[in-house]
């Protein structure tokens, strides 16, 4: 009964977004495939290791609706340049859950899903909606997307001591420019009130650390614009250009250029680049030479650029157990940070690092 | 004379036209190859926002979706 009645609303609901969006004949919006993936992740960059599995499956029901549900482990071995110069490394782990459903009614999918993630001293819950319609002829898919989220700030032995909100507004459009060629853009604003900050981060003010002290506050902004284009029947070129600017000043671009390249039967090769240059927020000081009510030395809102070289390959393994079609997946990535305005408190110098990251996945469509 | 600007009226009503989708269903075949898939795994996906989210102080407009953490 429950579920007719929801099954009803959320026909209506996709009738009064199509009747809004359409603008052209119906188009072929479906919903995502079946699938199953197995992943094993690692990092390693900044006396940072943090290693773990992530699974995740999907699995529809009457055409209409699609479950999926993922597990997310984070195992961190922590000795960064934080925790060296101001404490003791340590080792935490961080689960993350997430179910979901899509539906589908004619030319729109409705997405909902919610996400738990928990470690020693932080939890999270968030809650989030997507809407995508086809418009123009199937040419044009519009998105709409809220995201609210829900955190607890803790410190070990002090315990929960602050909360911290987040509400994330999304607008896509993919547009189909030719037989050839995609583009896309997005725009994403994140609202954030709480405690925004570490506890166990210290500020430098002439000197001597103090506790930093972050706004309660913060606004963001993203533009991203993008488009992938096929050269021929077995390569494509790809990229997108991402500004960003929020309310503490902070600002970045962000580049992604990359090449894919079918390399034999089934066989995808993929090699990008990635560029990003920052400017540090307005309160971020490395070492203060004044007294201000709000103060930090967080690394990620300093002045900085990084570039990352990546390569992926996919490899078809053929259909096991009668129906699974399986793809072995593996991704390197290695990445070069350079901070402007961060001292190695160690040596005196700019502080700068080299990250390697590394996939590991099966993935199983039926 | 007044021929002139009932000429020019339509031309401008012509030129408000809505634009007819041009790229056909049928023409279509190449966008929907892997190969010009826009995302990959959701899993992967979701490590190398999160490997970048809390290291990086821009974030957003990658059509991932992330959870919060502590760990920035």
């Amino acid at each position: 009964m429950v579920a007719t009645s929801l099954s009803r609303l959320l026909a209506r609901l996709a009738a009064l977004l199509g009747g809004v969006f359409a603008l052209g004949p119906a188009g072929a919006i479906t919903l995502p495939e079946n699938r199953a993936e197995a992943l094993a992740h690692a990092y390693d960059g900044d006396g940072v290791r943090a290693t773990g599995p992530a699974l995740l499956i999907r699995k529809s029901i009457a055409d209409k609706v699609s479950l999926s549900g993922s597990y997310y482990v984070d195992m961190v071995s922590n000795a960064s340049i934080d925790v060296v110069t101001t404490a003791s490394p340590f080792k935490e782990t961080r689960r993350a859950y997430t179910v979901g459903a899509d539906y589908v009614e004619r030319d729109t999918l409705i997405s909902v899903s919610g996400e738990s993630s928990t470690e020693p001293d932080y939890k999270a819950r968030s809650l989030s909606v997507d809407v995508a319609q086809e418009v123009f002829g199937g040419m044009s898919t519009v998105s709409l997307g809220f995201t609210r989220g829900s955190d607890d700030v803790g410190q070990k032995l002090v315990g929960y001591f602050d909360t911290a909100t987040h509400w994330q507004y999304r607008l896509g459009l993919t547009q189909v420019l030719t037989p050839r060629w995609l583009a896309t853009a997005n725009l994403e604003v994140v609202a954030d009130e709480g405690y925004l900050g570490s506890p166990y981060r210290v500020a430098r003010v002439f000197g001597a650390a103090v506790p930093e002290r972050n706004p309660r506050t913060r606004t963001s902004r993203a533009l991203k614009l993008g488009g992938v284009g096929s050269l021929d029947e077995k390569s494509a070129v790809y990229g997108s250009w991402r500004y960003f600017w929020d309310t503490w000043a902070v600002r970045a671009h962000t580049l992604e250029a990359g090449y894919r390249r079918y390399v034999r039967e089934g066989w995808l090769a993929d090699g990008s680049l990635r560029v990003v240059n920052q400017d540090a927020a307005l309160f971020y000081s490395d070492n203060a030479t004044a007294e201000t009510r709000y103060i930090t030395r967080n690394r990620q809102l300093a002045s900085y650029s990084s570039i990352g070289v990546g390569a992926k390959l996919s490899a078809p393994l053929g259909k096991w157990a009668g129906s699974y079609a399986v793809t072995a997946h593996g991704g390197f990535e290695r990445v070069m940070y350079r901070w402007r305005d961060f001292t190695d408190l160690r040596s005196g110098g700019r502080y700068r690092f080299d990250a390697t990251v590394l996939q590991l996945y099966l993935t199983a469509t039926y | 004379m007044r021929t002139i600007p009932l000429l020019a009226l339509a031309a401008l009503l012509g030129a408000c036209a809505a634009p007819e989708p041009w790229v056909k269903p049928y023409e279509r075949e190449r966008l929907a190859d892997p190969i010009m898939q826009l995302s990959g795994a959701a899993t992967a996906d979701k490590h190398r926002e999160h490997v970048r989210v809390v290291r990086e102080g821009a974030r957003g407009a990658t059509g991932v979706q992330g959870g919060g953490c502590g760990c920035n």
